[in-house]
């Protein structure tokens, strides 16, 4: 990889639920303007990675570094505060909320540090997500599942992230929708944005990254630039199936 | 019964109701964002009303030295933690409101005569010494255990409640206190007169429950704590900490009922364990609020002081019984109307 330090340097990261380890000594490297994905199957610990990162999950070792500085025994809001912003699987709207405040709630961190350009970022998200705009004034429980996923990163875009983490943006929508978020994932790229894709569909997702790693069992099995990983017989059995390339 | 007496009923019911109102919104506000069932809210009326009386009676009240004391100990651990964390930059923001200002609020009550100020400063000097004891008594008592289940928070709570009673004795005394009213008017409405603090009451009410509405609908940070309510791990991934949302709720939960208090000591002798029963109507009317809904609990606290002041002209005796027993009703109306939801923590 390049010569430049990484957004994110996770080295030797380790996490045990009680005695059963998650994560076994994974490390896992972001750099600036990258999209870097994180595949493999069900159950295989990238969720538990992406909270670890976020210091949701206690890790038990390990080192996380954001930004050239190591985080140590970190709380969610110091992350938020640092630039990494994480998506969650389950979405965690505010579903008794207008699509507006939610998108403005995304903001709070920022407004916190003292920026008041909350109304700005939100034209900007708006313009990534025009659907978002014509449904600012309805709940967040209202929404369908693709405009849920879009409500999602549009909040988590709202912080201006310098890291946004997004775990299986794709779980749960119809193809059509599932093309349409990895389109914006792939433009959130020039805005200069790295972006740590967390993604059991493994053809989009390395399709529209630089770099991947596919995680089995709380290991990093394989690592390499995602046009290799593509092409790696093993990848393709185990996650590419025999449909070939689009 | 004639009309007369059922007008000056209602209008009892009517202002009590309204304090009720106001206590069963900071529970229903305190339960939301953090879980904790907020029993010694009762407490912070009995020290709002007695700190007012304190001053008036040209004493220095006991909770000025609970102020100092907490913001002591909440300045130690606080700053212990900073230290070892490494946020050292965090030192003199805690410093400053645990140290600084328990000690800078004891100077000047110390230093100049407060049976002097006007009444307006009067109170505004009661609030600045019992309304920051809201986020510090978060600090020391629910904030270690933010994550435990409402059983224990709800433990926590009892002792809470019993700590502040017994030091309210302490502090004040057995015998109950009156404060000047706020206005000696009087003014005569059909066939009944209607005295100043009453409407001082009402219009306190209603404006505070105005101000809350705005803070929660229009404001980042009451948006901030609608958000922790509604989804707390989305509210952390904004960066909204549990920390930050418990202690702007203690706080705004204290504030209320030391108004509460400070409104109804005119009209009522307020002793050092008045604020219990006065809290726990308010929490019939959180209940048929279910705990989560603001104008269903504000509505059931005009009821509850309705009901109260009807039947203590019917019943005196079984005044309290008739209104405790209402909580029976509800919630049976309750269990058979809303599906149960499993805690899941």
């Amino acid at each position: 990889m390049g010569l430049t330090k990484p957004i994110l340097d996770v080295t030797d990261l380790c996490v045990s639920y009680g005695k059963v380890e998650a994560l076994h000594h994974v490390s896992v490297k972001v750099q600036a303007g990258q999209i870097v994905t994180v595949i493999g199957p069900n159950g295989a610990g990238k969720t538990t990675m992406l909270g670890a990162i976020m210091g949701l999950v206690p890790r038990s070792r390990g080192e996380v570094e954001f930004l050239g500085a190591a985080q140590g025994a970190v709380e969610v809001e110091q992350m938020v505060g640092l630039g990494a912003n994480l998506v969650p699987e389950k979405r965690e709207l505010f579903g008794e909320m207008s699509v507006e405040d939610n998108l403005l709630l995304g903001a709070f961190m920022r407004h916190r540090l003292g920026f008041r350009d909350e109304r700005a970022t939100m034209e900007l998200v708006f313009e990534t997500f025009p659907r978002l705009k014509e449904r600012r004034s309805q709940l967040a429980s209202t929404l369908s599942g693709g405009e849920r996923q879009m409500l999602a990163v549009g909040r988590a875009l709202m912080a201006k992230p310098k890291l946004l983490m997004l775990d299986e943006p794709s779980l749960g929508l119809a193809p059509l929708i599932v093309r349409e978020i990895f389109h914006i994932i792939a433009a959130l790229r020039n805005t200069g944005v790295a972006i740590l894709l967390v993604e059991q569909n493994a053809r989009a997702a390395l399709h529209i990254a630089d770099y991947g790693y596919v995680l089995e069992m709380g290991e990093v099995a394989l690592e390499g630039p995602s046009d290799e990983l593509e092409d790696n017989p093993k990848v393709i059995e185990s996650y590419l199936g025999l449909g070939g390339r689009h | 019964m004639d009309l007369q007496i059922a007008l000056l009923l209602g209008q009892d019911g009517i202002v009590n109701g309204a304090i009720y109102a106001l206590l069963a919104l900071a529970l229903v506000l305190v339960f939301t964002v953090t879980r904790v069932i907020f029993i010694p809210q009762g407490e912070f009326v009995a020290f709002g009303a007695l700190t007012l009386a304190s001053f008036q009676a040209g004493k220095a009240p006991g909770t000025l030295w609970l102020l100092v004391g907490l913001g002591a100990l909440v300045a130690v651990i606080d700053g212990v933690t900073a230290w070892r964390t490494q946020r050292r930059h965090r030192m003199a923001h805690i410093a400053f409101w645990n140290l600084a200002y328990p000690l800078l609020t004891a100077a000047v009550v110390y230093c100049d005569s407060p049976q002097d100020w006007p009444l307006v400063l009067q109170v505004v000097g009661a609030l600045a010494i019992v309304v920051p004891l809201g986020p510090m008594i978060y600090r020391l008592a629910y904030q270690p255990l933010a994550e435990a289940t409402v059983l224990v928070l709800l433990i926590v709570s009892v002792a809470v409640h019993l700590t502040l009673v017994g030091l309210g004795l302490l502090f004040f005394g057995a015998e109950g206190s009156r404060t000047t009213p706020f206005s000696e008017a009087s003014f005569a409405l059909g066939d009944i007169t209607v005295n100043g603090q009453t409407l001082w009451v009402l219009a306190a009410s209603l404006v505070l429950i105005a101000v809350l509405y705005f803070f929660f609908e229009r404001t980042l940070y009451g948006k901030a704590l609608r958000a922790t309510a509604i989804n707390r791990t989305g509210a952390g991934l904004m960066g909204i900490s549990t920390t930050m949302a418990g202690k702007l709720s203690f706080l705004l939960a204290v504030a209320i009922g030391a108004l509460s208090g400070i409104l109804i000591a005119p009209i009522t002798t307020v002793y050092y364990d008045t604020g219990f029963l006065i809290g726990l109507k308010g929490f019939v009317a959180a209940i048929i609020g279910g705990m989560a809904s603001y104008p269903v609990a504000a509505a059931g606290a005009i009821l509850v002081g309705l009901l109260e002041s009807f039947s203590s002209f019917w019943a005196s005796a079984f005044k309290e019984v008739i209104v405790f027993t209402l909580i029976i009703p509800v919630l049976v109306w309750r269990s058979l109307t809303t599906r149960h939801i499993e805690e899941d923590e």
